[in-house]
């Protein structure tokens, strides 16, 4: 219920942006992101944006799991 | 996808698991709030890869499990009416109510539609003028401002045939209402990602504060999950409680403080009848009084009549926590994903669906 995907916001006009969701487009609502610019990632629910991802985190988490599983990969 | 197949990489997911063997040392109980978190739990196998010292509980984060029968009735008897337009999302057809279900109500007749979005709805009250549309407005903190953002839409297109019938539900209050009844122990919690996504991790502050229960905010796919199972476990190593995010791409302390402003500008908290768990204070949402006359409540006479719970359906038990799918002698046999008894065995993220889908034989 509480699904929701990350998609690229590609243009906006008034308050709807035209969003790329793993190669399909979908119209979506920015008035819960009004600050959403072309170019970010937002995370979409039911049509909605309900945040906007953060590209500097999302690539810190990974960083991390590549370091946990090189450690782990050396323990062997 | 970009931002979502990352997060499902099995060479990647090894380093945390082997961490986490390393970590844990006390036996601990985690609850998964969230039905998102069961369905990925259950579908990438990550109970077979966590240690036997870690054993996890669902909960009862599924707003189409958790809706009660006499909600679920009210929106039968409004499809029911002539010249109504009920619009909902697709979970909600098949749950069977007292004594029928919206997908049975269509079959015959009513007129009931699923969207996708409560902008659809918008758009099919502008299609209907001479109809009245009432949209079932169901779901958590995340779904709520979504649901709010239509009925400002409405009011500002000047449309006089949109309504909702709220039957939002707060997620705060029924975790505090959990840990209140003392029905179960846990060392942890993963925190719902997209509610937190709205209301912020600070939302989770009482509960590491109150019942000295660690918290961890947790993301949706299989690494997302590993990294917050990992994170509690080091908190309980070390003997701690507080609120972390394992999930900081979409997650911040604070929340959307937007969809907040637009969810406390449409609606405010009511008491809500949660199935399983009864009544619960301040645990719904209904629609302030400014904004009266998009209430389904107000603007219709419905009368459902008296509500009837389903024989042997032990859906309250499980949301509860206190039993699994596995311990329903109706699991599998007289209640299936296709001929669904309870509303568990509906909904994607119900416990009982996930189980008969991916975890029958996984139900540690």
């Amino acid at each position: 219920m509480c699904l929701a995907i990350p998609a690229l916001i590609e243009s906006i006009k008034n308050e709807e942006a035209d969003v790329d969701m793993g190669g399909i487009t979908r119209r979506i609502s920015l008035r819960l992101t009004p600050q959403a610019k072309v170019g970010d990632y937002v995370i979409v629910h039911t049509g909605y944006a309900i945040n906007i991802l953060d590209q500097h985190e999302a690539r810190e988490t990974l960083k991390l799991f590549e370091q946990l599983a090189k450690a782990a990969e050396e323990e062997r | 996808m970009k931002f979502l197949s990352e997060f499902r990489d099995a060479g990647l997911a090894k380093g945390v698991v082997s961490q986490i063997h390393r970590r844990s040392k006390t036996p601990a109980r985690f609850m998964e709030f969230c039905g998102g978190h069961t369905a990925t739990i259950l579908r990438y196998g990550i109970r077979q890869v966590l240690p036997a010292t870690i054993e996890m509980l669902s909960g009862p984060g599924c707003p189409v499990c958790v809706t009660a029968n006499a909600d679920l009735d009210k929106a039968i008897a409004l499809a029911q009416m002539p010249g109504v337009i009920v619009t909902t999302f697709g979970d909600m057809l098949k749950v069977p109510g007292s004594h029928s279900s919206l997908q049975k109500i269509k079959a015959e007749g009513a007129d009931v539609r699923m969207v996708y979005s409560t902008m659809d709805a918008i758009h099919i009250a502008e299609e209907n003028p001479s109809k009245r549309v009432v949209f079932l407005g169901i779901g958590f903190e995340t779904t709520a401002p979504t649901v709010a953002a239509s009925i400002l839409y409405a009011e500002e297109k000047y449309l006089k045939n949109y309504y909702v019938l709220s039957t939002h539900k707060l997620c705060p209050p029924v975790i505090k209402a959990l840990l209140a009844s003392g029905e179960v122990n846990l060392d942890g919690l993963i925190c719902p990602g997209h509610v937190s996504a709205v209301i912020g991790s600070r939302a989770w502050d009482f509960i590491a504060r109150d019942y000295a229960i660690p918290c961890v905010v947790s993301g949706f796919e299989p690494l997302d999950v590993l990294q917050c199972v990992d994170m509690l476990v080091t908190q309980v190593e070390e003997g701690n409680s507080k609120v972390e995010i394992a999930y900081r791409r979409g997650v911040r302390p604070e929340g959307n403080p937007e969809a907040l402003r637009l969810m406390h500008e449409v609606f405010e908290p009511c008491p809500a009848q949660w199935r399983g768990m009864g009544t619960i204070p301040d645990s719904g949402l209904k629609l302030r009084s400014t904004y009266q006359r998009f209430d389904a409540e107000c603007a219709f006479d419905i009368d459902p009549g008296p509500t009837r719970e389903p024989q042997g359906c032990i859906c309250g038990d499980i949301l509860r926590g206190v039993k699994t799918p596995l311990d329903c002698r109706l699991f599998g046999n007289n209640c299936t994903p296709e001929d669904p008894v309870g509303p568990c065995m509906v909904s994607s993220e119900g416990s009982c669906a996930t189980y008969y889908l991916y975890g029958r034989n996984s139900g540690r």
